[in-house]
């Protein structure tokens, strides 16, 4: 935690220390990972078309993922109330449907709203977060496992009209899913899109994520970024600076569900559907496992944790399927993803941490 | 910091002593608000839903003696200090491939149902000693853990029942298996131990004007009142004592001469022990196992129950077991008949209640870390005059 960066540390000490803070896990998953692409080598994938879906998925994840920055820096740990983010993103991205809007005038208004609404719900769950210091994580999980059933009566008494949103045949309420068939599918990862061997390279989605990366970056070096780190390194140090622990506390969180709901309209933007109900119930696990995979710990993350992890965990997830349907079984690469994010959240859970936890 | 915070529990607790001497009604709501408000949504639900008094009586008879065990299971760590054990999923684990086991030797009856239990108990040690020994590793993280745990031990589960049962582990019974030969199939059944503890005493009382009599399984009535004389029993013996000392100050006990990590670990093995039982009665009572989903909810709806009954993280009782489990399958039961009464839909019934059970867990866990954090300032403020020792904790 409180590294010194007063003196350059030799190369060798450096790599040292970067090998500890990698750890048997993510030895683990880094080596499953080369097994799988042998073996996706040795049947003869086709890799082009494995390497655009990983940049696919990575990019339709990435940024759920980057929310996890604002909450672990700020000393509340991974955001497992992610999906009150993703319900205000679902709510926008819904809403955007129904005023029958298109292209990207639909998407920029999902985000847009998504982000607004984030921001607002964000600041509310900070208090939350405020009053619950210490118990965070459980909190949270259960607390977004309660916004998701909740919003499943929303989702169910909802009134709207759109015919592309409500079930043809009666019935109450939306539909599970909710196809984005004209009107945002795919409008960014087709924008500026070309083939490199036969991968296809989602510009527009890379490149709206590398944004969104800079502004984490920008925001995690901003003076409100510094001061947020120092609160949640050591919130004594920060107390007797001066700086408000609680108020880095809910900024942090703000900021974090901002990025939720505009990462849930990305997603679907990608994945080319709505999916509502019980469908963000586990969103969280995969997005703090995916941070943690980067190497972030439970109160230390940066943007490149987050798209390094990102990067691998989508790699895994892509490349263990097809291998898995040749090999064995369907269900193989669903049931690895759950061992793999679990378990490397247990692993940070269970981690002794240098300096850790003051509270 | 802990520390300190925990000193001043038992100074809180006095407090609430004197003030139970003299009865006062309001004191009395404020004690009991969580059962009493879920009381109440039971006899709103329970009116709306329009079911028969007797109809009701019968289902929550079957579905008191099918929890509780589950639900009780519970108590032992919140004891010791460890909170709402969400471990107790491997604990259920443990009873289905014990069930597997039984079903694959074509065990039938009480004989069957007796070698399940025997069979569950070894492997629940196992999984219990290994939960406890993680939960050591994370300590005053042990819930978010054990959800987390919870999650990945059915990763695990998934990954044995359906790839090495039938390869690697040989099973007999062609049925259990999917038509490849590999990986049990999605429910399995054991209808030949169906009731097996409950039909061994069944009374059945009567009612004039209902044509279904109220059935109460007296065996298994009887092995959960069982269950609650050995509890009050272990909480009085030596071990007991080392439980509630943990619980109530880890670092003092620890002075005192208690191996804390040890005695945590006994904890959590009653309590996978325990939760491990519960699954194979409860299994029994419903005569077929859906292999990859009757574990996973064993955690959430057993906390969500205790909850219920006015439990806390830090102190529950047997009765608030019981009492939770009574209004919160009341509630499962007439949550959806209710909605579709009240707003014509079933479905929202169903998601009211799922919102219920997550809501009361996340609300009750609230609870208790604004009120821990409460207790913590109330000490930082007594403790300004003295010097901050313990701050680089």
């Amino acid at each position: 935690m409180n590294r010194e960066n007063s003196h350059k540390p030799e190369w060798s000490e450096r790599i040292r220390e970067w090998a500890r803070d990698f750890g048997v896990a993510r030895s683990i998953i880094l080596l499953f990972l080369a097994i799988l692409l042998v073996a996706a080598l040795i049947m003869g994938l086709p890799m082009s078309q494995l390497f655009s879906s990983i940049l696919s998925r990575f990019g339709m994840n990435a940024i759920l993922v980057l929310a996890m920055i604002p909450t672990i820096q700020s000393g509340t740990g991974p955001n497992f109330g992610l999906p009150l983010g993703i319900a205000c993103g679902l709510v926008a991205a819904v809403l955007s449907i129904e005023l029958d809007m298109r292209g990207f005038q639909a998407l920029f208004f999902a985000v847009g709203l998504g982000a607004l609404l984030g921001a607002v719900t964000g600041y509310l769950y900070g208090l939350l977060l405020n009053k619950v210091k210490g118990q965070e994580m459980t909190v949270g999980t259960y607390f977004g496992f309660s916004i998701v059933s909740l919003m499943c009566i929303f989702w169910f008494m909802a009134p709207f009209k759109s015919p592309e949103m409500i079930w043809p045949y009666g019935g109450n309420g939306l539909r599970v899913t909710i196809s984005l068939q004209d009107r945002f599918d795919k409008v960014l990862n087709n924008f500026l899109e070309f083939e490199v061997f036969g991968a296809s390279i989602p510009t527009g989605l890379l490149l709206f994520v590398a944004v969104f990366c800079l502004i984490v970056w920008i925001f995690m070096r901003s003076k409100t970024g510094v001061a947020l780190s120092t609160v949640g390194a050591n919130p004594r140090f920060a107390e007797s600076c001066g700086l408000s622990v609680n108020k880095y506390r809910v900024i942090g969180s703000v900021f974090s569900q901002a990025l939720a709901a505009v990462g849930i309209v990305i997603y679907a933007q990608t994945f080319g559907f709505i999916q509502l109900y019980m469908a963000p119930l586990y969103m969280a696990f995969f997005a703090v496992a995916s941070v943690l995979i980067g190497g972030a710990s439970l109160n230390r993350a940066t943007v490149w944790h987050a798209m390094i992890g990102c990067f691998l965990f989508q790699s895994i997830l892509v490349v263990s399927m097809p291998v898995a349907n040749v090999l064995v079984a369907e269900n193989l690469s669903e049931v690895a993803r759950i061992i793999i994010s679990n378990g490397i959240i247990l692993y940070a859970l269970t981690r002794r941490e240098a300096g850790g936890d003051v509270r | 910091m802990t520390e300190q915070q925990k000193n001043t529990l038992p100074v809180t607790e006095t407090r609430l002593e004197r003030k139970k001497e003299s009865f006062d009604p309001g004191y009395f709501l404020r004690k009991n608000v969580v059962p009493i408000f879920f009381l109440v949504l039971c006899i709103i639900g329970g009116y709306y839903s329009g079911l028969s008094l007797p109809f009701l009586a019968n289902e929550i008879i079957t579905r008191m003696a099918r929890n509780s065990f589950l639900v009780i299971s519970l108590i032992i760590p919140i004891l010791a200090g460890m909170g709402l054990n969400f471990g107790i999923v491997l604990g259920a684990m443990a009873g289905q491939f014990a069930y597997v086991v039984t079903a694959n030797w074509e065990m039938a009856g009480l004989s069957g149902f007796l070698m399940t239990c025997i069979l569950s108990v070894p492997l629940a040690i196992v999984f219990g000693w290994l939960t406890g020994r993680l939960f050591n590793r994370a300590k005053g993280k042990e819930m978010i853990s054990g959800i987390i745990l919870g999650f990945f031990a059915n990763g695990l589960y998934q990954l044995v029942c359906l790839f090495f049962m039938g390869s690697i582990i040989p099973i007999r019974v062609p049925s259990m298996l999917l038509s490849t030969g590999v990986g049990l199939r999605n429910t399995l059944d054991i209808k030949a131990m169906h009731y097996a503890l409950d039909n061994i005493w069944k009374v059945r009382i009567k009612i004039p004007g209902f044509v279904f009599p109220i059935m109460i399984p007296m065996a298994t009535v009887a092995v959960i009142v069982v269950l609650c004389l050995f509890i009050r029993f272990i909480v009085k013996t030596k071990l007991g004592q080392e439980f509630r000392a943990v619980g109530q100050d880890r670092h003092i006990a620890e002075v005192a001469g208690i191996k804390v990590d040890r005695v945590r670990i006994i904890a959590i093995i009653f309590s996978t022990v325990l939760a491990g039982l519960g699954q194979v009665i409860f299994l029994q009572n419903l005569g077929n196992i859906n292999t990859y989903g009757s574990h996973v909810q064993v955690g959430t709806f057993a906390v969500a129950a205790i909850l219920i009954g006015g439990a806390s993280v830090k102190k529950a009782t047997i009765s608030q077991a019981l009492l939770g489990t009574l209004l919160f399958h009341t509630l499962f039961i007439v949550s959806p008949l209710a909605g579709k009464n009240l707003v014509g839909d079933a479905m929202i019934g169903e998601y009211f209640r799922v919102f219920v059970t997550y809501g009361v867990i996340g609300i009750a866990l609230a609870l208790h870390a604004w009120q821990s954090l409460q207790q913590r300032k109330t000490v930082t403020v007594e403790a300004v005059s003295e010097p901050v020792s313990g701050g680089g904790k």
